[in-house]
């Protein structure tokens, strides 16, 4: 079985194999160290200078993978910490993702910018935050996540087809897990874009759930719950593409969703969903889309205070049971 | 405060026709973006170059088709100079047909061959860098313009850095007119624009003529360096803006205004040759005019296809 962070690692070695036009940029990573997830090892010594260790500089890096995109060639571009993405947003959002419009002509410009992210690991209030929120409605930019359900080279080559600059964020904890391994109770396949995670041989869930990556595994651990302590039965929903939001199968039916998303609350990644969602939905919703999201607050280095601020599968199946109470 | 520009030698070659062409197209135009908006026939805003138009007129020998310019809010010099487009320019700044963005970008977002302008303070030297890492050892070079003002963001400091480790043909031209906006040097840049390079170790000239021959004659082998090394190099001009920041907002005394206007090249060009002079610049007048009929009377751009319909 392959952990992710190896999946990733695999797909970036074929995918500077197969396209010499690709280039990598980030802080730390080439060999040995490899990067801070060892996500590029092996990458410098067998591509040379088109792998660079950089400066601390994301604002440059952005820039330089954006250079590189105008000029012909493909960039990815890595930030060590999705926080760090911040340094970045001038780069991203006015001129790398503006460039592909602002010209009056579509100007192709593809730049990857992996953003390792998400909490639980104890590393504090900034080096743990989904910062995906903050990306949400910029014209020329999408947003896509790694998910332990979806082909990284796939995702890769789909986001540079795009050529327009997108954010790839990559949950930390989310590294160490294996690729398209379940709890034993659920099965997965892939609708289009879309994960569809559900109980096998059951009629229509009672709930259906909508998450990106990072939050797979503890959704998971809530279903279970649901399941076992509560009797309800789940479907999720785990799309690669974060914005703009695809459309997400199957929903017509639902007797409820719930949307679940790390970023801390406030103009959310999952109020967006709904917001897709609500004219698509609303003559058959039966009570109003549930939104789980990580507390308004800093992130703490404390694991028993991060564990409450972020979101818990606890904190799914009880939001869950209550609105279908 | 206002920095001095030297006198000028009293011995050169004068300019040639071409040179005398490409000053005065972008004199006339600016003059006349200026009246066109204090007719209220343009929108938004502009920034004219009115007093540095010798500075991309004197580089642009210099510089290869397979370069890559870089430019700035204050970039309409920098375009005429490499091209000379005055219609596709003024179309696009008025959003009628022709325009060479579409009317999107207008004054401040060009981006036309191997053109391309950003309103953002000192955003484009990162991108620049990038695309000097991918002309490295073409020979070609990647050219920004920057302000003196431009050295407050940190970007040009990222860039610069990265230049240098990395070695790459990054020409950095640096306007400095005493002036970013409305604050003045002494009180936006401590030390020097030559000490902040030399801090990097990076190259840096300081170009005080606002003669195009001599200029050249000395950024030639240093621009050849560039290019054959590669190295990054910081070419920093000391000019003078003879007309506001944008439009109307000059706050600086008229004492001040007529000492910049003391160091322009348009008297001096104009005494020294006022045959030759005289006859280029009725010649650009009448482009200009003619370019401001024509261009007025265009009907509006039609929308590029991704702003003619809404998802």
């Amino acid at each position: 079985m392959t952990r992710v962070s190896e999946h990733l690692n695999q797909a970036l070695h074929d995918l500077m194999e197969s396209d010499p036009a690709v280039h990598l940029l980030g802080e730390d990573i080439s060999d040995p160290y490899g990067g801070a997830f060892k996500v590029t090892r092996g990458l410098s010594s067998r591509f040379g200078s088109r792998v660079r260790s950089t400066p601390l500089s994301e604002g440059a890096i952005a820039g330089v993978g954006a250079g590189l995109a105008l000029a012909g060639d493909k960039a990815i571009v890595e930030i060590m910490f999705s926080d760090f993405v911040a340094l970045a947003f001038d780069q991203i959002t006015n001129f790398a993702a503006k460039s592909t419009t602002m010209y009056g002509r579509p100007v192709p410009v593809p730049l990857i910018v992996r953003c390792p992210t998400g909490g639980n690991r104890g590393y504090g209030p900034t080096h743990s935050q989904s910062l995906q929120k903050h990306f949400i409605g910029v014209p020329g930019l999408s947003l896509f996540e790694m998910t332990p359900f979806h082909d990284a080279a796939e995702l890769f080559a789909r986001m540079f087809s795009l050529d327009r600059p997108c954010l790839f964020f990559e949950d930390k904890v989310l590294y160490t897990r294996h690729m398209y391994r379940l709890d034993d109770l659920f099965r997965f396949e892939l609708a289009g874009d879309t994960a569809r995670v559900f109980l096998d041989g059951t009629a229509e869930p009672d709930c259906t759930l909508i998450t990106h990556g990072g939050l797979v595994h503890r959704t998971l651990d809530a279903m279970r719950a649901l399941l076992l302590e509560d009797e309800l039965v789940c479907e999720l929903l785990v799309p690669a593409q974060l914005y703009p939001v695809p459309h997400l199968p199957d929903l017509e039916e639902a007797r409820h969703v719930c949307v679940i998303d790390d970023g801390t609350e406030g103009g959310t990644w999952g109020a967006e969903v709904a917001r897709v969602l609500y004219p698509r939905l609303w003559s058959g919703l039966r009570r109003p889309i549930t939104l789980v999201n990580s507390a308004d607050s800093v992130i703490p280095a404390a694991p028993h205070l991060e564990r409450d601020v972020l979101v818990q599968a606890g904190h799914i199946q009880t939001a869950v049971r209550e609105a279908l109470s | 405060m206002i920095v001095t520009a030297a006198p000028p030698p009293s011995l050169r070659p004068p300019p040639s026709d071409q040179d005398l062409r490409s000053l005065l197209l972008i004199r006339h135009f600016e003059l006349a973006l200026l009246r066109l908006f204090e007719q209220g026939a343009v929108s938004g805003t502009t920034h004219t170059c009115l007093g540095q138009e010798y500075i991309p007129v004197a580089l642009t020998p210099l510089l290869r088709d397979d370069d890559f310019v870089f430019s700035n809010h204050r970039g309409h010099g920098h375009f005429l100079a490499r091209h000379a487009e005055p219609y596709g320019l003024l179309a696009e700044i008025m959003g009628r047909e022709g325009a060479v963005c579409g009317g999107v970008g207008g004054s401040q977002h060009l981006y036309h061959r191997r053109f391309l302008s950003t309103g953002v303070q000192g955003e484009s030297l990162p991108v620049a860098t990038g695309v000097a890492l991918k002309l490295a050892g073409s020979g070609a070079l990647a050219c920004a313009y920057i302000g003196d003002g431009t050295w407050g963001e940190g970007a040009v400091y990222e860039a610069l850095n990265m230049a240098l480790l990395w070695r790459l043909p990054l020409l950095v031209v640096v306007e400095h007119n005493g002036i970013a906006q409305s604050t003045p040097t002494s009180a936006q840049l401590a030390g020097t624009i030559g000490a902040r390079a030399a801090a990097f170790g990076v190259r840096h000239h300081r170009v005080t003529s606002t003669d195009v021959e001599e200029i050249r004659a000395g950024l030639a082998p240093l621009v050849h360096a560039v290019r054959a090394e590669p190295s990054p190099l910081v070419v920093e001009f000391v000019t003078h803006r003879i007309g506001p920041h944008s439009k109307g907002d000059d706050t600086r005394s008229p004492a001040e205004i007529q000492r910049t206007r003391e160091s322009d090249w348009y008297a001096r060009y104009a005494e020294a040759d006022p045959e030759r002079f005289g006859r280029i610049d009725r010649e650009q007048l009448a482009l200009v005019r003619q370019v401001t009929a024509e261009v007025t009377a265009r009907p509006l751009v039609v929308p590029p296809p991704a702003f003619q319909e809404r998802p």
